[in-house]
């Protein structure tokens, strides 16, 4: 009869709770562990090494063996291990967004043209030279670091302001997408039109700014760059609600009470503003913002943003500082170029990950 | 009779494109659902159900008249209002990773928590019990994606239910399903419109189901014309085969199904009775026969021999036997042979 549950039935319901969607507050502190760790190694590992612990004495305001050492961390690695786990988190957040309003995997926080808008920015203040003889930024007035950046941050911007003009007219997210696309290749096509008629010189300097660096960031700039991300993460925290419905798609979201158009608008703002900073500071860094979300949601086996926000910020600092440390190749004055260790060391990574936890199947039924 | 939940004032609905001229699916609808009412919306594919079903969540706007929930006008409320008196179960698939049947059913709490998303200790007790009240709770701990269609359906339906609505509005929940799985969602979705309350509308194209399921039909016919009442009366005033007449079915009014088979041709006497029988007659009437008694004229003539266990079957034709033969798929080739 039915009235009998068997007890082996009752025992088993009542030993195993209901599953808690919880805030993992473990899982969070050691991945903030990690990205002190990382952020410390990167403060002591370079050219010149310096001992950990007198590391910590300058941090702490103190006198270290050395006078020398001081200027190395507050001019040099500070600013530059500050840029490179604001870039990290940046990207690793942004990215997220991207492939939740999207349900893509394969996009990016660059899907909506951002970085090739930077780009075009750029381009035109490094190879305008070769027609004017003088550079827009010598018109400009401005120095020469500070206006790469300033180029590529009006050219992010407009790209962003353009998205999100789209983003109020366009119905569907997919449409959205093809746009984004369209506005990348339109700016790609504007690159290769002005390298083609550029000068050598001024080539090597616009190749040398895409192969993406955490060096180039000054303590003013970083007046800019840190209240940006800051605003563009406090923004991603604040949407995170509308992200987890959006997991069910446009319309179980909006039956659930989201207003999508309000939502896409905002998460397009926080993830072009990160993104565009990025790019406009430490030029177009790949994989970053594609791989750090797969490897938080495959971390932590879980789809709640309230978890996978501070996650993302926090693993994608973490690899952005190793992969500047790598990048150093600490002990030598070699310096590599910067994309291209992000994935020489990133995408085995991933893919180990990926493979080691069967998680591929599961995201956006890939 | 209790409390309308949702109703329409001279609904149009359609499509109004920003070039070219409207499209009008249906006019004039004026729709009525009760509190712990289950109303089942029919028809032919391309009639405009999902149009209609659209507009009533608020997915679509209306080209004209109205559409109330719970006595407010549709069109004046927010869309956090609306989700909090109706939820939908959508034919679309979930595509996420990662996620627990627990997480995706906590979603539906998504109009009732603050703006961090955090659970209260009730919206917790409205996730177990909607989890319980479809008989899920195993569920729970289970990733979406490795759920099948049967289980990941129950868990979409407690997660409508979690959010607590007066309306659930399903897209063809039975869809995918196979036939068990389909009476079982039926009698759940009757079971918690009893137990619950809440008025459930379904599109579906489950005729044989909505009609012993439903309290209402909502039967649109092609040309947007809307019947509704109680199954019994749909079929007995003739709207419900009317609206599904085609070629090559027929409905019987009798036992409430249709039957499907080309034009008949030949006539075949059919000599023998009991399962084997009944079966026999199935299978002669999809060859395209008219089955007609043992005393009555005809040119072939099925006699079944054997006992309901080995039955066979004898073919004769003119009076002469023609084959003797072991299983119906035999002897729907001999009729359906030319070489009679």
């Amino acid at each position: 009869m039915a009235k009998t549950i068997p007890p082996t039935i009752e025992s088993t319901v009542t030993a195993s709770p209901w599953p808690r969607p919880g805030l993992r507050p473990l899982a969070l502190a050691g991945m903030l562990g990690c990205m002190a760790l990382a952020f410390l190694l990167s403060l002591s590992f370079g050219s010149v090494q310096i001992p950990l612990e007198q590391v910590l004495t300058i941090l702490l305001g103190g006198q270290p063996d050395r006078a020398t050492w001081t200027t190395i961390v507050y001019d040099f690695r500070l600013p530059k291990a500050l840029t490179a786990a604001l870039a990290g988190a940046a990207l690793g957040v942004s990215g997220l967004q991207m492939q939740t309003l999207f349900r893509n995997p394969l996009a990016d926080p660059f899907v909506l043209g951002v970085s090739s808008g930077a780009s075009l920015g750029v381009a035109l203040v490094v190879l305008s030279v070769g027609v004017a003889n003088t550079t827009l930024l010598t018109v400009a007035g401005l120095p020469g670091n500070m206006s790469l950046a300033a180029a590529a941050s009006v050219g992010a911007g407009a790209v962003l302001i353009l998205a999100l003009a789209l983003a109020q007219r366009v119905q569907s997210s997919v449409t959205l997408l093809l746009l984004g696309l369209m506005i990348g290749y339109l700016a790609s096509a504007v690159v290769s039109l002005l390298l083609y008629f550029s000068i050598a010189e001024r080539i090597q300097a616009y190749v040398a700014w895409s192969f993406g660096s955490f060096g180039g960031v000054t303590w003013t700039q970083m007046r800019v760059l840190v209240p940006t991300i800051g605003f563009g993460l406090l923004l991603a925290l604040a949407l995170t609600k509308a992200l987890n419905a959006l997991l069910l798609g446009e319309a179980y979201a909006r039956s659930m009470g989201v207003d999508i158009r309000q939502a896409r608008i905002g998460i397009i703002a926080s993830s072009a503003m990160l993104a565009g900073s990025v790019t406009a500071f430490c030029g177009p860094i790949a994989f970053l913002g594609i791989a750090i979300p797969h490897l938080c949601r495959a971390l932590l086996r879980s789809a709640d943003h309230r978890v996978l926000v501070p996650a993302c910020a926090l693993v994608g600092a973490t690899a952005a500082l190793i992969a500047d440390l790598v990048a150093q190749a600490p002990g030598t004055n070699v310096v590599l170029p910067l994309n291209a260790v992000t994935a020489l060391i990133g995408a085995p990574t991933v893919v180990w990950v990926i493979l080691r936890r069967g998680v591929g199947r599961g995201t956006f039924g890939v | 009779m209790n409390a309308t939940v949702l109703a329409t004032e001279n609904l149009s609905i359609g499509y109004a494109p920003r070039r070219g001229p409207r499209r009008v699916i249906a006019a004039g609808l004026n729709l009525t659902l009760h509190a712990g009412e289950v109303a089942c919306l029919l028809g032919p594919n391309g009639v405009g159900k999902s149009t209609l079903l659209r507009t009533l969540v608020g997915m679509q706007p209306p080209l004209a008249g109205r559409v109330f929930l719970d006595g407010a006008d549709l069109a004046t409320l927010s869309v956090r209002e609306i989700a909090r008196r109706l939820s939908v179960v959508l034919t679309e698939r979930i595509e996420a990773g990662h996620l627990t049947a627990y997480a995706l059913v906590a979603l539906g709490r998504h109009p009732h928590t603050d703006w961090t998303g955090r659970l209260t200790p009730r919206d917790e007790e409205m996730v177990r019990w909607a989890l319980d009240a479809v008989d899920a709770v195993c569920l729970s701990a289970r990733l979406v994606h490795e759920l099948s269609d049967g289980e990941r359906q129950r868990v979409m339906v407690a997660r409508a239910l979690a959010q607590e609505p007066l309306v659930m509005a399903l897209d063809e929940p039975t869809a995918f399903l196979d036939l068990p799985r389909r009476v079982e969602m039926m009698r759940l979705l009757r079971r918690l419109a009893r137990e619950t309350d809440r008025a459930m509308l379904l599109s579906t194209h489950d005729l044989d189901l909505a009609l012993r399921a439903a309290d209402t039909l909502w039967l649109l016919a092609p040309g947007g014309v809307m019947h509704v009442g109680a199954p019994e009366d749909l079929v007995l005033g003739g709207a419900f085969e009317a609206t599904f007449a085609g070629d090559g079915i027929t409905f019987d009014r009798y036992q409430g199904h249709f039957h499907i088979h080309p034009p008949a041709r030949r006539r075949v006497a059919l000599i023998g009775d009991g399962l084997v029988g009944a079966w026999t007659a199935r299978a002669l009437e999809r060859a395209g026969c008219v089955v007609v008694a043992a005393n009555e004229p005809a040119l072939l003539r099925v006699v079944i021999g054997g006992d309901d266990r080995r039955p066979c079957w004898e073919v004769r034709a003119n009076g002469a036997t023609l084959q003797r033969v072991g299983s119906l798929r035999e002897v729907v080739a001999l009729v359906q042979g030319d070489h009679l």
